[in-house]
């Protein structure tokens, strides 16, 4: 990948970053933060990647410890915001 | 796999993610934004072990049982932990993401040896600095949320000088390893950040925590954006970019719903003066009222309002509150819950809390519209909250919460204070309130004062 096509691509993240949560209540301010939280956890990718191509025990090591802390990163996550919004289920004028 | 297929489906996680926080943006959408997104996630977790590019797959097996023990440890512990807890647990959530992507460049970075441009390098440095202080920075969060150290914001003399020295410190260190490479600068600037995390973590106060976990969080986004530079892995630039962009948005709205500046948070406490101490000594007279003095208030009252803080949710208190507000509906007093935007410890918190006790939606009504109807309020009852309702963030310029919109329950008729004992709150400030004339406190546990008041109001 070219620097330029990089660069291009996070000035549009960011953009699309800031766009997407700029109408968010307050009421899902936790969920939402949790929600991104759970997100960045895809470094989960980045870690298999490094353990994969490790060769020394250091190298090893370091990098299986990342994949567990970023799996349980992940996978956390994505099951405790759901938990919380599991909570919002039936408002809205349904219940 | 083929690349174009791999590069395809990886721009469909992308994707995903952004549906994830756009979902997660409306209540209607939320749950499933969330579930899009991990479904995303699933994806990509599946399909890099297939990934086109890498070279050698080594260690299959001990990966996959690594992701299965973090399964093991992370879906209980999201699972059993109380909803009260909540925040602590993503503030850790987010630590160890921090600390992943930080041992993620470390090990590219021994893996290329030499072998790394600058471009690399930087990004490194970049991510190893900002993850290590994101994950010693969350943690000391975690740390203050679960109340196993101070909640105050911990001052030393001469602490902002330590903290500018060791920012210092990691900076040029930043430099060295940019210049000469190698494992032995790499690593003691891991160890300067994780001590910077410490140290610009532990002056925040304990009602601001909230804050610095969103702004942690974007942070961490931004060294998984980073990683992703030094991996080429475009799924990581896209996710840690959106994370870090939409959080720093978020981390904003949530200074601002709270009244505070961003900058104020993070050095507030430099600029503090340290609270005068004399006051809190004093011994002042209040008024405690008996669980039958409560009902007799509440069952001659036209309309009142509940304001439930985190001592009702500690008690698990949540069920009880409803029973008493049931109980005055039937009775035709108008019932109304005033929810501050940070009851509880988060934004939302108190919300999600309430929800799980079916409280009606309707009844939760937020600061700025319960606000102007104190004053046609008879009683207002507040079950397990301080700082949202203390007068002193309007009153006492350099208070740790002066500034922060608050409840005005002084202007209603009557107050009554629902408190275990006559501690301060969260954010360790004397309420005035509780001295007033007007004010009646029931002190005991939430759930037992609550429970004898729906006792005493059934026996009216």
């Amino acid at each position: 990948m070219t620097s330029m096509a990089i660069l291009t691509i996070f000035i549009l993240s960011v953009f699309v970053g800031f766009e997407v949560v700029s109408k968010v209540s307050t009421t899902l301010h936790t969920p939402l933060m949790s929600g991104a939280n759970a997100i960045h956890g895809i470094i989960l990718i980045g870690a298999i990647l490094v353990a994969a191509g490790a060769k020394t025990t250091l190298e090893t090591t370091l990098a299986i410890l990342a994949v567990v802390l970023a799996t349980i990163n992940l996978v956390g996550g994505f099951v405790v915001t759901d938990r919380m919004l599991e909570m919002f289920k039936g408002k809205g004028g349904k219940k | 796999m083929n690349s174009n297929l791999y590069a395809l489906l990886g721009l469909g996680v992308a994707i995903s993610f952004i549906m994830a926080l756009k979902g997660l943006s409306a209540p209607k959408t939320a749950r499933r934004g969330n579930l899009i997104g991990a479904f995303g996630a699933t994806i990509a977790t599946v399909i890099v072990f297939f990934d086109p590019a890498i070279e050698e797959r080594n260690n299959t097996l001990l990966i996959i049982g690594a992701i299965a023990f973090g399964v093991i440890v992370g879906v209980p512990a999201a699972r059993r932990i109380q909803m009260t807890q909540m925040p602590q647990l993503v503030a850790l959530f987010n630590g160890v993401g921090g600390g992943a992507a930080a041992l993620v460049s470390i090990v590219e970075y021994l893996h290329l040896g030499d072998d790394a441009s600058t471009g690399e390098v930087l990004a490194t440095v970049f991510t190893v600095l900002v993850g290590s202080v994101s994950f010693s920075g969350s943690i000391v969060t975690f740390l203050k949320l679960q109340e196993l150290m101070t909640t105050r914001p911990v001052v030393f003399p001469g602490g902002r000088f330590v903290i500018a020295a060791t920012l210092a410190g990691a900076l040029g260190t930043s430099g060295w390893v940019i210049a000469s490479g190698g494992t032995t600068p790499l690593l003691v600037l891991a160890g300067l950040s994780l001590l910077f995390g410490v140290l610009f973590v532990l002056p925040v106060g304990g009602a601001d925590v909230p804050i610095v976990i969103s702004l942690l969080n974007a942070f961490t986004g931004l060294t998984v954006a980073a990683s992703g530079y030094v991996l080429q892995s475009t799924l990581l630039i896209v996710a840690g970019t959106l994370v870090g962009a939409s959080g720093t948005i978020l981390t904003r709205k949530m200074a601002e719903a709270m009244g505070r500046s961003l900058f104020g948070t993070l050095f507030g406490a430099f600029t503090a003066k340290p609270q005068a101490a004399s006051e809190a000594g004093e011994v002042r007279p209040v008024k405690s009222g008996s669980p039958d003095d409560v009902a007799i208030l509440l069952n001659y009252a036209q309309r009142v309002v509940i304001v439930p803080g985190f001592g009702l949710a500690v008690a698990q208190a949540q069920h009880t509150v409803r029973e008493l507000a049931d109980l005055l509906s039937e009775k035709g007093v108008e019932v109304a819950y005033g929810i501050h935007p940070v009851a509880g410890r988060m934004p939302g918190h108190m919300n999600v809390l309430l929800a799980e006790a079916n409280v009606p939606y309707e009844q939760l009504v937020e600061m700025e519209e319960i606000n102007p109807t104190f004053p046609q309020t008879d009683v207002v009852l507040v079950v397990g909250a301080n700082d949202v309702v203390n007068p002193a963030a309007k009153t006492t310029p350099g208070c740790p919460i002066y500034g922060m919109p608050i409840l005005d329950v002084a202007s209603a008729g009557n107050v009554i204070f629902l408190k275990r004992s006559m501690r301060p709150g969260f954010a360790g400030i004397e309420n005035d309130l509780l001295y007033d004339a007007k004010t009646t406190l029931l002190f005991g546990d939430a759930k037992d004062s609550l429970t004898k008041v729906v006792n005493a109001l059934k026996a009216l």
